[in-house]
């Protein structure tokens, strides 16, 4: 039998369509399985709600909740389902099958099902279509071959139909699925898995079958947050980032000079840690404003301040954040991390990425993100993120807190381009600060303590021995 | 609850769903011939829907499996599904005879 090429469905779902090549199988059933609360109705839900922007309108059939729980689940990440159910781009149709009401008393078959499903498809023109959760079916039902059969002949209609199916499922124990579903499904199957780590949600993704297409077959962590879901690519192992030669200015005209070439690598990360008081946000609303400047897009994702206070603080010290904001080339997300909210936060992040297309990306601070533990797990999803940002090419300025007298978390150090150590010092003269280029891969650089002030213009490094006066 | 009762409560109103002339439909409307005239002679209309003709009610009366018989009246709606085959469990779906 020739192995045809399948053809892809692009989903919309962030992240989803890079790891699985192009998209799911179009045209085909994909198997979604997973335990409770792992997400499954969620993805089915935005597989529709993209379908429905890209012109492929969906059917949903929950056979569990009525269409009115469905759109309030909806619209907890922001989508808006009863608009798209008005202009006709979403059919809702909740299947109730009531066991207390049904008596079985012979052979029977899913043609009404069928029938249904066939004429919900028609009145709206699907292309896309979920089913969630069909093995409901086999509580309410007796005959369990017999249902086996016709759930066969169902998926075989599907396909003949032509339209791309997510199916749900149970996660079992042992299989894959509590009833054994995967044995119908041959070209698509993916389990969603939900796990608790030092206190943190962990949600993953594997993709266990994908016929005729390469797939990625690692454990993927994804995230769920308004707006949608977000599957975290894999690091490339093989590091191979495009590299630019291009120089983004650090914004700050006196550490420029301290690099070799002027600037940062475009594409590069760097890191500007230091103590409290530091000025550590200073440095990254330079960088963000010379970006804008050269009218780039910025986004800055600002953990301990909300957007006002930021661009009132920074004007204070000679910083306009607040003629590219109006402008529309930055863009400030104030979060505040929270033990709970990480997995928020970082999808945010990706989010914002893939929807606002910004050049550079500060994150004032990154500490947020690995001082909350020993994950592991949360460590490697900041090192997905980072590597995430290299291949898309954009330069992100990351400030770190350095707690008073501790080392420096050096959990990321391999992922950065570039380190620019930030201290206050006691001096003859009350308290100064300095910096330090510790690092920056590809050029030479200073290898001076310098003394810097933070005056009415910004930042103003001063020559090293103006430290030791 | 013996027939006699159960068929005091009528007029009785039961609709047949299939989806096309099947010789499953066709056995289920036979079956469910000879019971009505058992159990409720005089007593009793039916309604055979063919989905085919009519697919908004497979929605609109939650179908699922073919054939399903629905007892409209008398109240509450019951529904069974199969071929009508076995005959004591459509008396019970039908509340004709007492469930177990």
């Amino acid at each position: 039998m020739p192995q045809g090429r399948i053809e892809h469905c692009r989903t919309g779902i962030v992240g989803l369509d890079e790891v699985t090549a192009g998209g799911l199988p179009r045209g085909r059933t994909t198997l979604l399985s997973g335990g409770p609360g792992c997400g499954k109705t969620l993805l089915a839900t935005e597989f529709l709600v993209r379908g429905a922007e890209r012109g492929e309108p969906g059917l949903f059939v929950p056979f569990e909740e009525t269409a009115e729980e469905v759109c309030a689940n909806g619209a907890s990440l922001g989508w808006d389902l009863p608009a798209l159910v008005e202009d006709g781009s979403l059919l809702i149709d909740h299947v109730a099958v009531d066991r207390d009401q049904i008596e079985q008393t012979g052979e029977y078959t899913l043609d009404g099902l069928l029938v249904r499903l066939g004429f919900a498809i028609d009145r709206i023109g699907a292309k896309r279509v979920v089913l969630d959760t069909l093995e409901v079916l086999f509580s309410a039902l007796d005959d369990t071959a017999v249902l086996r059969a016709e759930l066969r002949r169902l998926f075989g209609w599907l396909k003949e139909r032509g339209v791309t199916a997510i199916v749900t499922a149970e996660r079992s124990g042992h299989g894959i699925t509590r009833y054994g579903l995967e044995e119908y499904v041959s070209d698509c199957v993916i389990v969603l898995d939900h796990r608790v780590t030092d206190e943190l949600a962990v949600r993953r993704m594997r993709i266990v079958k994908f016929r005729g297409s390469g797939h990625s077959s690692s454990e993927l962590p994804f995230l769920i947050a308004p707006g949608g879901l977000s599957v975290v690519p894999l690091s490339r192992f093989d590091l191979s980032y495009p590299t630019s030669d291009e120089i983004v200015s650090s914004g700050v005209p006196d550490l420029d000079a301290m690099l070799g070439r002027k600037g940062w690598y475009r594409g590069s990360t760097v890191i500007i840690s230091g103590t409290s008081g530091t000025g550590k946000t200073t440095f990254a609303a330079h960088f963000a404003a010379a970006a804008c400047g050269r009218g780039e897009r910025c986004l800055f994702m600002a953990h301990e301040e909300g957007e006002r206070q930021i661009i009132r603080n920074m004007a204070s010290v000679g910083i306009d954040l607040a003629a590219p904001a109006a402008a529309g080339i930055l863009r400030v997300r104030a979060v505040r991390p929270t033990q709970t909210g990480l997995e928020d936060h970082l999808a945010t992040l990706h989010r914002e990425v893939e929807t606002f297309a910004p050049d550079v990306v500060v994150i004032d601070p990154v500490t947020d993100f690995h001082s909350l533990g020993s994950s592991r797990e949360i460590r490697s999803m900041l090192m997905r993120m980072l590597d995430f940002l290299k291949q898309r090419q954009v330069t992100a300025l990351l400030t770190s807190l350095v707690p008073e007298g501790d080392h420096e978390d050096t959990v990321i150090s391999s992922l950065i381009d570039s380190w620019v150590q930030l201290r206050a010092e006691r001096t003859d003269h009350g308290r100064g600060r300095v910096l330090y280029v510790l690092k920056c891969r590809g050029m030479p650089h200073s290898q001076e303590v310098r003394p810097y002030n933070i005056t009415d213009d910004g930042i103003v490094i001063r020559e090293a021995a103006e430290a030791h006066r | 609850m013996s027939a006699a009762d159960a068929a005091a409560d009528g007029p009785w109103h039961l609709r047949l769903y299939i989806a096309g002339r099947t010789a499953r439909s066709e056995a289920a409307l036979h079956n469910l011939r000879e019971i009505c005239e058992e159990h409720l002679a005089g007593m009793y209309s039916i309604e055979v829907v063919d989905l085919l003709e009519r697919p908004q009610l497979a929605q609109g009366e939650q179908i699922v499996a073919i054939p399903t018989l629905e007892r409209r009246l008398p109240p509450p709606v019951r529904k069974i599904i199969g071929d009508l085959s076995n005959t004591e469990r459509v008396l019970i779906g039908l509340d004709l005879l007492p469930r177990r």
